[in-house]
């Protein structure tokens, strides 16, 4: 199944009962699919008059407590960029695809990760977080596309899956899990009406005392430090007796994985480290892999917006390197495996 | 003693925090009132814009969503698709719903969303200190036309009920005012027209009140309202602009 389809189907196995989008391509097969299944599943499928009103209804959806998603690529993930930060200012829950593409501005229409940066540190005004999950492959994105429903609900916030042009166009056999029967109880907070039976609720992102606002900021980020403990996730492949470890996210951790094992069938000792998760970002984990490597390289398709956290988790204590291309363009397996041999990678 | 006048369930026991003479107070008891005689305030979802009346969700005692500038048509939106056997409002002012949400607003009626928008006109950005709105009428001074507004610099206003009454998705567009008891006595009518159109799933319903603002025209409360009399009907006519209802042309 292609990509984008199989993150319509999967956010609806999740429970996802109304999308509303705003086409843009790499990502419009996602609409296509939720424009022909939605309906007939019994939810709400709507083609918004811009992404800012797309993010906007998944605002008021989410406010009643059902679970809602939407979709786009970088430019029209700009856009969202305001609803975002209310989403988060609001504690509601909600599924957001980025499928990217390259930029700045208009861009391209080619697989890009140029996102790394908006979605990690800055998809809005405000001090907030979003959950961000890096699928590799179509299956991952099934898989992360569940999840992040879950962990959204679990911890009132909005969770973004940074997918790519080439995950959402690529075809590969893909398993689906059962239709979620049971939804989590949002009762003590959704405005869906109160019926005459309880107090009126407000979804609200407003606090104009600076004093209430800061409480509310507190509140969440002792919820974010809970995510940090609990909810990072990455994949570690033959990094035990690495000399060099190359870290790659999404894609072109698949180009990464290819070299790596061209590079061992030469005798040299290299291996990956993935993250899954990009907020939270792994660092325990990181730490873990790097520990018996001299260097690290990110290979990115992007100029170098992961080289910052790498360092970070390794508290600078490691050389990090890096290679990428930019705009559109795939890393090649041969390219990365030149770069891992000029840094020096031997047996 | 027999109470003969009192504070209608819908609205919250809060004082609000409006200034003197500004009429945003008499359309929430408005609203209010009609969600009291229609029964619905346990169904019904508000939504609040971003300007004067972006603290609503504490005067409103049904469920209340504050929602980005402009957003409102669209949170009303999702609100309603997913939970069509509600009722859903937007409360809305002429900078929130003319200018930054125009899109928003447009779409929604275009759409045909069964939800009732209550439009307050007043001419001029209350919230931030009184800009021009985009329905400031032209010669009227405000923070940004000190020499009056001039529609060679900043254009003409919109008249957003003769506008929206070309579309096939609105069901109801009116304009209505509060300056006198028989003026108000429409408005509640409009309003509760607005809410039972909802009901019989009729459409998108617009409500365009035209209110004023004292502190910020610069005029005592009553002067106020004679300037709504005086200039603002007179450039925004009132009367139905659209109503799919009346049997006449769509």
């Amino acid at each position: 199944m292609k990509g984008n389809e199989a993150l319509a189907e999967a956010a609806m196995r999740a429970g996802c009962k109304c999308f509303f989008g705003y086409p843009i391509t790499p990502q419009t097969e996602l609409a296509a699919y939720m424009a022909k299944r939605m309906q007939k599943n019994g939810g709400v499928f709507l083609q918004a008059e811009s992404e800012i009103a797309a993010i906007n209804m998944v605002l008021g959806a989410a406010s009643t407590g059902v679970r809602a998603m939407t979709s786009s690529s970088s430019p029209g993930i700009s856009l969202k960029s305001e609803g975002i930060s209310y989403l988060a200012g609001s504690d509601l829950p909600c599924v957001i695809i980025n499928v990217e593409r390259g930029g700045p501005g208009l861009g391209g229409i080619q697989p890009s990760q140029a996102d790394y940066w908006q979605a990690t540190k800055g998809l809005g005004h405000g001090d907030f977080h979003l959950l961000v999950y890096a699928p590799a492959s179509v299956q991952e994105m099934v898989d992360m596309v569940v999840k992040a429903f879950d962990k959204a609900d679990e911890y009132r916030m909005p969770a973004l899956i940074l997918a790519d042009g080439l995950l959402g166009q690529m075809m590969e056999p893909v398993a689906f899990p059962e239709i979620k029967a049971e939804m989590p109880d949002k009762s003590s907070w959704a405005t869906n009406g109160h019926k005459n039976k309880r107090e009126h609720h407000i979804i609200n992102s407003l606090y104009l005392t600076p004093d209430e606002l800061e409480k509310t900021v507190l509140d969440r980020y002792e919820r974010y430090a809970v995510i940090k403990e609990n909810e990072t996730d990455a994949e570690t492949y033959l990094t035990e007796d690495a000399d060099i470890v190359v870290c790659a996210f999404g894609a072109t951790a698949r180009v990464v994985k290819s070299a790596v094992n061209d590079a061992r069938d030469q005798g040299i000792k290299v291996g990956m480290f993935r993250p899954k998760t990009l907020w939270p970002y792994p660092n325990k984990e990181i730490k873990k892999a790097c520990e018996n490597a001299s260097k690290v390289l990110s290979v990115e398709m992007n100029m170098g917006q992961m080289v910052d956290d790498i360092k970070l988790a390794l508290n600078c204590e490691k050389p990090v390197e890096f290679f990428g291309r930019t705009g559109g363009v795939i890393p090649t397996p041969a390219e990365v495996l030149a770069k891992i041999k000029a840094m020096g990678g031997n047996n | 003693m027999a109470v003969v006048f009192e504070r209608p369930k819908a609205l919250c026991d809060v004082p609000l925090h409006y200034c003197p003479g500004c009429t945003h107070g008499i359309v929430h008891r408005l609203v209010a009132e009609v969600i009291d005689e229609m029964g619905i305030e346990g169904d019904t979802i508000g939504i609040c814009p971003v300007g004067c009346s972006v603290m609503a969700y504490n005067y409103f005692n049904c469920d209340m969503i504050e929602a980005p500038h402009g957003r409102a048509p669209a949170v009303a939106t999702g609100v309603k698709r997913t939970n069509p056997d509600k009722f859903v409002f937007t409360y809305q002012g002429d900078g929130d719903l003319a200018a930054i949400g125009t899109a928003e607003t447009v779409h929604a009626a275009t759409r045909g969303e069964n939800i009732v928008v209550i439009f307050i006109n007043n001419t001029i950005y209350g919230m931030t200190g009184g800009q021009m709105a985009p329905t400031t009428i032209p010669g009227q001074v405000t923070q940004t036309t000190p020499y009056g507004r001039d529609p060679e610099l900043a254009g003409y206003p919109v008249r957003v009920c003769e506008m929206l009454s070309t579309l096939t998705g609105t069901a109801l567009a009116q304009r209505v005012a509060v300056d006198s008891v028989p003026h108000i006595r429409e408005t509640k009518a409009a309003i509760k027209k607005a809410f039972e159109n909802q009901r019989d799933k009729k459409g998108f319903s617009i409500v365009e009140v035209l209110s004023t603002c004292p502190t910020n025209w610069g005029m005592t409360p009553l002067k106020a309202l004679e300037r709504l009399r005086e200039e603002m009907i007179p450039y925004y006519p009132l009367g139905v602009y659209k109503d799919s209802t009346a049997g006449g042309k769509d």
